[in-house]
């Protein structure tokens, strides 16, 4: 299997599917002649034409609306959201209106549509190119919710996003697009070369929304995560020597309940992660299925670890990131109590 | 002294108790406007922006070249019917806005005064032309024959209700009609449309889009989206702003509105060609809608339509305008009322007669009720039939995803 960057899986799955799909159109900021600001387009419209992958004003509203209008009418879009943080403007068309679509109108008109849009931190942003807003999304019903943790996992989830009959958000975490990262940013940088999870086949494969990936198999806690801190998980628990079962998420919306529960039911401990802040994050809603489903199987309480209740800061990025030490203490605990 | 600034607040043409002043509208004399060519460009159509597109004057006579134009294409039969379409709009309205007070659904809009609009307008557009329109277009429906027991069954969300109970009445949805689920969050459905278009030109149909947007909800940000989009891409879409001066409460004003511009003036900014019609001339509403669907048809980019007008009736079963302007607006309306005009034109050239009218009101009446008698009869506020709430859940996904299956077994038990 050739190896690929996240960039390079999540151009393939929409070369892919532009070549399957003549209703498949492109389009976003940059996305066009440039090719994306993070490559993730790069060298599609040379190759499909204007027709099909396209720049657009710097108006995620219009962009999503837009979208909206051509999924209703029989194309399957797929946009982008330069950041996560600029889909804010387009909130209304993806709440109130993409999500909604099927339901309001018994089904006469769909939405099937994928909003990609890069998410989290790492790379210096500030608040402006650092949030990971999926809690906004999987609080919305009516929309799936995705977020790959490595180059294979991206090009098969986006494949199923685009065949997918209802609007999807795909979340892709920034700083794995080139490598994968466990949270030292001391400088060294780790390509997708040298990962298993960066090969991936070149042509038409799918994972299926709505399924957890077991990523490291253990006995002792589960952690529940995804993207980037799927990666910060597994260092943490190199680093502890704790064997903890790793479950990656990757879909949010719908939510792979069998899995994690069966996972909790064996370990009886349970810590949750994400980059996102603290409260009402979408750690709470893990953590709340989690005692429904598994409250006498616990042998301690649900701990989560997350980005603090605070806009993501500049200089203090990695004060900011709940890095491995942080997980690594929160595992600890859970095995002390 | 240093002069400060001070602000400006929009007034309104009336506020209750006073008299009502509508001398700041800019109305073009019947006959001052050419029809230009299909293929106007924004700067030509200024003027076509800036006045007004009037066949029928103030004595229901209808002249000049939109006259000319219309007439080539069009019939007497065919302005019978529209009077006809108007009368049974406002049968429907009137009729429905009383089951609301009756307590048998829960909400209603009425489009009194704008009838014209939607009827029109719909009869110039044809199969697989999709409008996006707000909650007061209703008359599309009117004006596309859409079965009246599917409309009056969604107003009662009742086992009749093409869209299950999940809308607020009038919120209505058909593709096969031509008419977009309705959207309560306004602007949204502009860029939407749009995207439709875009659609249709990408996959080489020859339908058209048509936007709409009351004069209140131009001040969205969709509203500039749709229109920059719509510069941008050139798809054939028809933006369409009912300038119909109310925002619930809000005077035009608040929207911008001003004596000197217009709200299709705005669309020139853009490079999109704008048109201003007088609303409430049925003729011109269709000599208008055919240029502009025409033009829009024929590849030739987007195009705007202001229509002027007047929402003479309350924003909706919720509100009392009474406590925000002259119970006299209505009446002072410069433009008058779409029914009574077209009645008075087709009068005064002897295609109909105050008979004839009366008798045609009695008979859209006794249609409308006895479908509302009929769809009465599978449930009402008062008299509720139930329904299903497992359909709140479906829908929500093509396939129901596991916790929407665990929360129907709650709902269930």
């Amino acid at each position: 299997m050739p190896s690929m960057t996240m960039i390079e899986a999540i151009r393939s799955a929409m070369d892919i599917m532009l070549e399957r799909d003549k209703k498949t159109v492109i389009f976003g900021e940059d996305v066009g002649y440039f090719g994306g600001v993070f490559r993730c387009t790069a060298g599609l419209q040379e190759k499909y034409g204007q027709e099909r992958v396209f720049d657009t004003p710097i108006n995620e509203s219009a962009i999503v609306g837009m979208a909206i209008g051509m999924a209703a009418h029989g194309m399957r879009p797929c946009v982008e959201m330069q950041f996560a943080d600029y889909m804010f403007p387009a909130f209304d068309q993806i709440s109130q209106e993409a999500a909604r679509l099927r339901h309001r109108s018994n089904g006469d008109f769909t939405c099937p549509m994928v909003v990609r849009m890069p998410t989290g931190g790492g790379i210096f942003g500030g608040q402006t190119h650092s949030q990971s807003p999926e809690a906004l999304f999987t609080h919305v019903a009516g929309l799936k919710v995705v977020q790959p943790s490595n180059p294979f996992d991206a090009k098969g989830l986006l494949i199923s996003a685009m065949e997918d009959p209802d609007p999807v958000i795909f979340l892709e975490p920034k700083r794995l697009y080139n490598g994968p990262f466990g949270g030292d940013h001391s400088g060294k940088a780790i390509g997708w070369k040298h990962h298993p999870m960066g090969e991936a086949p070149a042509g038409y494969y799918k994972i299926p929304l709505g399924k957890a990936n077991i990523s490291r198999h253990g006995e002792d806690v589960t952690i529940l995560a995804y993207g980037t801190m799927v990666h910060v998980a597994e260092a943490a628990v190199l680093a502890s020597g704790i064997d903890a079962e790793i479950i990656d998420l990757r879909t949010l919306l719908p939510l792979d309940l069998k899995t994690i529960i069966a996972s909790v039911v064996k370990t009886g401990r349970c810590v949750v992660l994400h980059e996102a802040t603290r409260t009402s994050g979408f750690g709470a809603e893990l953590i709340a299925e989690v005692q429904e489903a598994c409250f006498y199987h616990l042998e301690a309480p649900v701990v989560r670890v997350t980005g603090w209740d605070a806009p993501y800061p500049h200089a203090q990025e990695w004060d900011y990131f709940p890095g491995p030490d942080r997980v690594q203490r929160a595992l600890e605990q859970i095995l002390e109590a | 002294m240093t002069q400060l600034a001070k602000l400006r607040f929009p007034t309104p043409p009336s506020r209750p108790g006073e008299s009502v002043d509508f001398s700041h509208l800019l109305i073009s004399d019947v006959g001052q406007l050419p029809v230009p060519k299909l293929d106007l460009s924004a700067e030509d159509s200024a003027p076509y922006a800036h006045g007004l597109i009037r066949v029928l004057d103030d004595n229901g006579k209808a002249s000049g070249p939109w006259a000319d134009y219309l007439k080539a294409t069009g019939s007497v039969k065919m302005l019978r019917n529209g009077l006809r379409d108007m009368l049974k709009m406002r049968a429907i309205d009137q009729r429905l806005h009383i089951a609301q007070r009756q307590g048998k659904t829960s909400f209603y809009m009425q489009c009194t005064g704008e009838e014209a609009i939607g009827c029109g307008f719909a009869r110039m557009l044809k199969k697989g032309d999709m409008n996006f329109p707000t909650y007061r277009q209703q008359s599309l429906l009117v004006g596309a024959d859409y079965p009246l027991e599917l409309l009056i069954g969604q107003v009662y969300s009742n086992s009749m209700d093409p869209l299950k109970g999940r809308q607020l009445p009038i919120m209505h949805s058909s593709r096969e009609y031509g008419y977009f689920s309705v959207s309560g969050n306004l602007g949204t459905q502009y860029v939407q449309a749009v995207g439709w278009a875009m659609a249709a030109a990408l996959m080489k149909d020859d339908g058209i889009a048509a936007g709409w947007i009351g004069d209140g909800a131009t001040a969205s940000n969709d509203f500039h989206g749709a229109l920059l989009t719509a510069s941008v891409y050139r798809p054939p879409v028809v933006l369409n702003v009912v300038n119909n001066q109310w925002a619930i409460s809000s005077c035009t004003g608040f929207a911008g509105g001003s004596r000197k511009t217009t709200y299709a003036e705005r669309a020139l900014g853009y490079g999109i060609p704008a048109i201003r019609v007088d609303g409430n001339d049925y003729l011109a509403v269709l000599a208008a809608s055919k240029w502009a669907i025409e033009r829009t048809r024929k590849g030739l980019g987007p195009v705007l339509i202001e229509w002027l007008t007047y929402r003479v009736a309350a924003h909706s079963s919720s509100d009392d305008p009474s406590s925000y302007r002259s119970k006299d607006e209505a009446a002072a309306w410069p433009l008058g009322d779409p029914v009574e005009r077209l009645k008075e034109h087709l009068i005064s050239i002897d295609a109909w007669s105050d008979e004839r009218h009366v008798q045609a009101e009695a008979q859209v009446l006794d249609e409308v009720r006895v479908v509302q008698k009929e769809v009465e009869t599978h449930g009402t506020f008062v008299d509720p039939q139930p329904m299903s709430p497992v359909d709140i859940l479906r829908d929500v996904y093509a396939e129901m995803p596991e916790h929407l299956l665990r929360q129907r077994k709650e709902l269930e038990s």
